[in-house]
């Protein structure tokens, strides 16, 4: 590796820990290294007091009663609990849930796994621009119809979902409306309960807070939801997930929560002036640079863009010394397979697989951006002089004429 | 993934980028893979009719780092062989000179198929029965 500075534009991935987080967390790691249950000592008396106060930073972020946050591992562990959770707890209601194709894996797989216990789940198309298609959620209501799980925001285009309106069908047909807002929350103003979700899934290490800890938030009044614990034991976090608290990483989780409750709007509007910076120029500075997923409803820090005729990841490869990005999806790019959102977008797959997603953070400057302006220009132009499908575009060549050979 | 240093060097200073006309008797072009599938790789060798030795090569990949690298090698390796000993280059050379990792064996595969592909091109145009090889799919 270089010596030169590394650039992280991959904050979709994961945020690093902002310091004042992990300040607040040491404590619970030296002294104060109780067991939130343990009900007799002051150790654990102060790492329950100390969990308690995360739970109301947490609730505070996105508008909710601290009861109503269940502490797990992660978003995944939270998508997981609420769908199989609540398949398992309105079985007798119904065994339909309704979702898109889009949705992160932790959501995907899941419903796999409920398909295999008996249920029924339809994965909903999206539009070029990445947008559910009301009315073919409202037409694919059932009355065997219990759930509708749609993620807040994309991880890989940072689309947002028109939530409020979909709250509004379920609420209208009565389903339970749950949402993966792992991208979401801290980065914009989140509020489950005027959006009419029931149940919402997020992680620490997305909003400058630590891996290994997320919360499921479960509605408990109008409806009052309850999900099947998927984890035996002692019985911890009201019965729905059993098993010792991360009792640091959820205090570092609430402090995180109290600081974007507090920064997120500063954050958010200079990310976007310089998101937008970062795409103006390059669209400027070169030809067929797409980009993906709807501009006006898009999370403020992100860009997911198509250099026509250059594969995304012989382009990475050109700047991945200074600069880390992700080509795809950080979590399928160990495949070779083009990122299934975007094909789901309807991209070609060429154009899939010419994709980099940047993702900025509390931590990117604008020397950041203004590097790596110079930076992708110089890799896509390098990687074009050596593409044979550009000089063929350059030539008037129709490359969907062409025979490829299959391989 | 961290990449041996013979392989960024071709990746970062790639060798014989070009293209030759391929309307010329002695030039064989072969064209491999598909955008689809994220890489294509375009191969060309010009043979010198007297001595049947390849003069020179040239190439285009569009791929990943890996590909790139190892179709700039094999130009590196085809030029002043004979047609014969190129059509024996096996990709685990190339797998083996840069160090590839094993999810990156159908990038030097890629290579290899492009380098017999431009070669049945040249036999094709110049009426030399075209040798079977055996298909190395993948
Ligand atoms: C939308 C979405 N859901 C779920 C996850 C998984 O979160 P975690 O790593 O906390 O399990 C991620 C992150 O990879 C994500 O982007
Ligand atoms: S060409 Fe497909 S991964 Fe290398």
């Amino acid at each position: 590796m270089n010596n030169t500075r590394q650039i992280y534009l991959d904050n979709n991935a994961t945020t690093p820990c902002d310091p004042r987080v992990v300040d607040e967390m040491i404590p619970y790691f030296y002294e104060k290294h109780g067991n939130a249950a343990s009900r007799n000592h002051p150790f654990g008396w102060i790492a329950e007091e100390a969990v308690d106060y995360a739970r109301e930073q947490i609730a505070n972020l996105i508008n909710v009663d601290s009861k109503e946050i269940i502490f797990t591992s992660g978003a995944t562990e939270a998508d997981n609990l609420a769908l199989k959770g609540v398949f398992e707890m309105y079985q007798r209601k119904g065994n339909h849930i309704i979702t898109l194709k889009t949705e992160h894996k932790a959501v995907l797989d899941a419903c796999k796994k409920i398909e295999k216990m008996g249920g029924e789940v339809t994965y909903l198309d999206v539009d070029s621009e990445g947008l559910i298609d009301l009315k073919a959620l409202e037409a694919a209501i059932t009355d065997k119809t219990i759930l509708v799980s749609v993620m807040w925001a994309n991880n890989e285009t940072g689309v947002i979902q028109p939530m409020k309106k979909i709250g509004e069908i379920c609420e209208k047909h009565g389903v339970l409306f749950m949402s993966d807002a792992t991208q979401v929350v801290g980065k914009i103003p989140v509020d489950p309960k005027a959006t009419g979700v029931h149940l919402m899934a997020f992680t620490g290490h997305k909003m400058y807070g630590p891996k290994g800890v997320g919360a499921l938030y479960v509605c408990r009044k109008n409806p009052r939801v309850k999900v099947t614990a998927q984890m035996d034991g002692g019985g911890h976090e009201r019965g729905m997930r059993s098993g010792t608290l991360n009792v640091p990483g959820i205090v570092g989780f609430g402090k995180a929560a109290e600081i974007a409750s507090k920064e997120m709007h500063q954050d958010a509007e200079r990310l976007s002036k310089l998101r937008d910076k970062l795409e103006n120029a390059l669209i400027a500075a070169m030809e067929e640079v797409y980009i993906n997923g709807s501009k006006e409803h898009r999370m403020p820090h992100v860009s997911n863009l198509s250099f026509k005729h250059v594969e995304g990841e012989g382009l990475m490869m050109t700047f991945n010394q200074n600069i880390a990005l992700s080509s795809g999806s950080a979590c399928t790019s160990a495949s070779l397979e083009p990122s299934y959102v975007l094909v789901a977008l309807g991209l070609g797959d060429d154009l899939a697989h010419s994709s980099l997603r940047f993702s900025l953070g509390r931590f990117t400057t604008e020397e950041d951006i203004d590097y790596t302006i110079k930076a992708i220009t110089q890799g896509v132009n390098h990687m074009r002089d050596l593409s044979p499908i550009w000089e063929m575009y350059k030539e008037g060549v129709d490359i969907d004429s062409i025979e490829w050979s299959e391989h | 993934m961290a990449y041996s240093e013979k392989l960024l060097d071709h990746f970062k200073n790639p060798r014989n980028v070009g293209t030759m006309d391929k309307s010329q008797k002695n030039v064989g072009t072969g064209l491999v893979g598909a955008p689809e599938c994220g890489d294509v790789m375009r191969l060309q060798i010009e043979v010198d009719e007297e001595t049947g030795k390849i003069k020179d090569a040239k190439f285009k990949t569009f791929g990943c780092g890996s590909a790139i690298a190892s179709s700039s090698l094999a130009t590196e390796w085809l030029k002043g062989i004979s047609v014969d000993d190129a059509l024996a280059i096996d990709n685990m050379k190339i797998v083996e000179e840069l160090a590839l990792p094993p999810v990156k064996i159908h990038c030097s595969v890629l290579a290899e198929d492009a380098i017999k592909s431009a070669i049945a091109d040249y036999q094709q145009k110049n009426g030399i029965e075209v040798k079977e090889t055996e298909k190395s799919g993948h």
